[in-house]
């Protein structure tokens, strides 16, 4: 479960990117998270996995005070949340089952277990033809399916995704977004951030809208 | 522990995939210095080791006058004395005749120009009062006692060392900071890796693992390469210096340094590494943090 309890979140120089923001989110659940550019989507998503800590109120993921988090324990909560991005944040200097495979490496599991993982994600996304290609061979949405098999390679609870849509034509994006509902469908929890009001709509799902640091 | 193990190989692979030739040249030769420096004067150690392992003091007497078996006795009786031997005229033109190229000289004197002497050794402690109070006796015409030029050997030596110490510290720290600056180039060029990575759950050790295997190979391939050129300079020295010896009647040779010394240095090497990849990765690790 994640659960944030009067979050405030202000940046050095004082710009307030979140205000008073309660909210939960049950295991299993889909939450789309909307909003203009600005209105603090981004901010939001970074406090689950402690990339950005709260400035004051408490953010709890799977019953931990993530605020309160040490330094050397939040590793171990980053691997049970998986994150894709709007600019993938792959690396290109190896194949792209390679950067499926980076997350296993540190969470040892014997070579054989995470071959057969790392191939099991890029097959639900289906890139599995594709694994020794290049990230920059692929189209923006192949790229994106690449960051997503990474991102429950480690088989998350929870899974975070900021605007993963937002460079990719209407087909693309609406494929990203059934492979979330994919997964959503064997219980992980989903919050995704998007601007796309007209694509959320075609969902149905829960809405967390955001205006200027507020939850509306 | 076999994921441990695993983690840890993976680290030494990707270390060793990142060491530069250049870097292991720049340590080799820094560490060449003050290694082929102690190697050095270490053999010529051993040498002057075996001249003053004890102080002697030669009494050379005056034909004319002396007493010898007064003298004999004296010195006999004399408590910082440990031994004492009679070297007749005849014997030292012998022994003289016998040290390489001298026998010609020898015979060209004609007649001995050597006094009768003892040579006395005696213990270390009052050496120059003993030579001083030797030189008063009558019928004794001159006293050398070798400790001056033991002491300043010794001496020379003290510095010479002390100056190895010092150019091991200088350059030791050339090493370290050689090994910091090539660990920080690696953890900037691989700053998204190291940032992507953190997004995803790795650890600091893990992390810094690849860095610290870095240094510690890059220091122990430094010092092999030291040790190397040590071992190659000296046998080139000793192709010159044997001949040069044999001549002066000595099977003098430049000797490598022993085992223990050696590893001595590979592990010295390998520590600094260490130690330079250690305050990269603290400083230059923690600043990359996901945003």
């Amino acid at each position: 479960m994640v659960s944030f309890s009067a979050v405030a979140k202000r940046y050095p120089g004082g710009e307030e990117a979140l205000k008073n923001v309660t909210f939960s989110v049950q295991p299993g659940e889909l939450v789309f998270i909307t909003g203009r550019s600005g209105a603090g989507k981004s901010t939001l998503l970074k406090l689950i996995p402690a990339i950005e800590r709260p400035s004051s109120g408490s953010v709890v993921v799977n019953g931990q005070n993530v605020g309160a988090l040490k330094r050397s324990a939040i590793p171990y909560l980053r691997r049970n949340v998986g994150l894709v991005f709007q600019d993938q944040k792959l690396l290109y200097d190896r194949s792209i089952y390679d950067n499926v495979m980076l997350p296993l490496a540190f969470s040892s599991h014997p070579p054989r277990e995470a071959a057969r993982r790392a191939r099991a994600a890029l097959d639900k996304v289906g890139l599995l033809g594709r694994e020794k290609a290049n990230p920059i061979q692929l189209s923006g949405g192949e790229q994106q399916r690449v960051a997503i098999a990474r991102a429950v390679v480690n088989r998350p609870s929870i899974l975070l995704a900021d605007e993963p849509t937002a460079n990719l034509d209407g087909e693309s994006a609406r494929r990203i977004l059934d492979i979330f509902v994919e997964f959503n469908q064997v219980g992980v929890m989903l919050l995704i951030a998007t601007h796309d009001a007209a694509l959320v709509a075609q969902y149905g799902k829960r809405v967390l809208h955001l205006e200027a640091g507020r939850v509306q | 522990m076999n994921a441990w193990l695993r983690q840890h190989r993976q680290a030494f692979a990707r270390a060793l995939g990142r060491l530069g030739f250049l870097n292991i040249l720049v340590i080799g030769v820094a560490l060449a210095l003050p290694v082929g420096g102690y190697a050095l004067l270490e053999s010529l150690r051993a040498v002057a080791g075996r001249l003053t392992l004890e102080p002697q003091i030669s009494v050379f007497l005056d034909a004319k006058r002396a007493d010898r078996d007064a003298i004999s006795g004296k010195l006999k009786s004399d408590s910082r004395v440990s031994r004492v031997r009679f070297v007749p005229r005849e014997q030292a033109l012998k022994e003289l005749s016998g040290v390489q190229g001298m026998s010609e000289l020898v015979a060209a004197l004609g007649r001995n120009p050597l006094p009768d002497a003892f040579v006395v050794t005696a213990r270390e402690d009052g050496i120059d009062a003993l030579a001083a109070e030797l030189a008063k006796l009558p019928g004794v015409a001159h006293v050398q006692s070798d400790s001056v030029w033991a002491r300043r050997l010794a001496g020379l030596a003290r510095v010479g060392r002390l100056g190895l110490w010092l150019l091991a510290g200088l350059l030791g720290s050339a090493l370290v900071a050689v090994t910091f600056n090539t660990i920080r180039l690696q953890i900037l060029t691989q700053r998204q890796e190291i940032e992507v990575s953190k997004l995803l759950g790795a650890t600091d050790a893990f992390i810094g693992r690849p860095f610290y295997y870095a240094g510690l190979l890059q220091g122990l391939t430094g010092g092999v390469l030291a040790l190397g050129i040590v071992a190659l300079s000296l046998g080139l020295l000793n192709r010159e210096v044997g001949p040069l010896a044999q001549s002066y009647g000595s099977d003098f040779r430049f000797s490598f340094l022993p085992a223990a010394d050696a590893l001595a240095v590979l592990a010295f090497a390998g520590l600094l590494g260490w130690a330079g990849a250690h305050l990269s990765v603290q400083r230059h690790l923690r600043t990359i943090e996901p945003s």
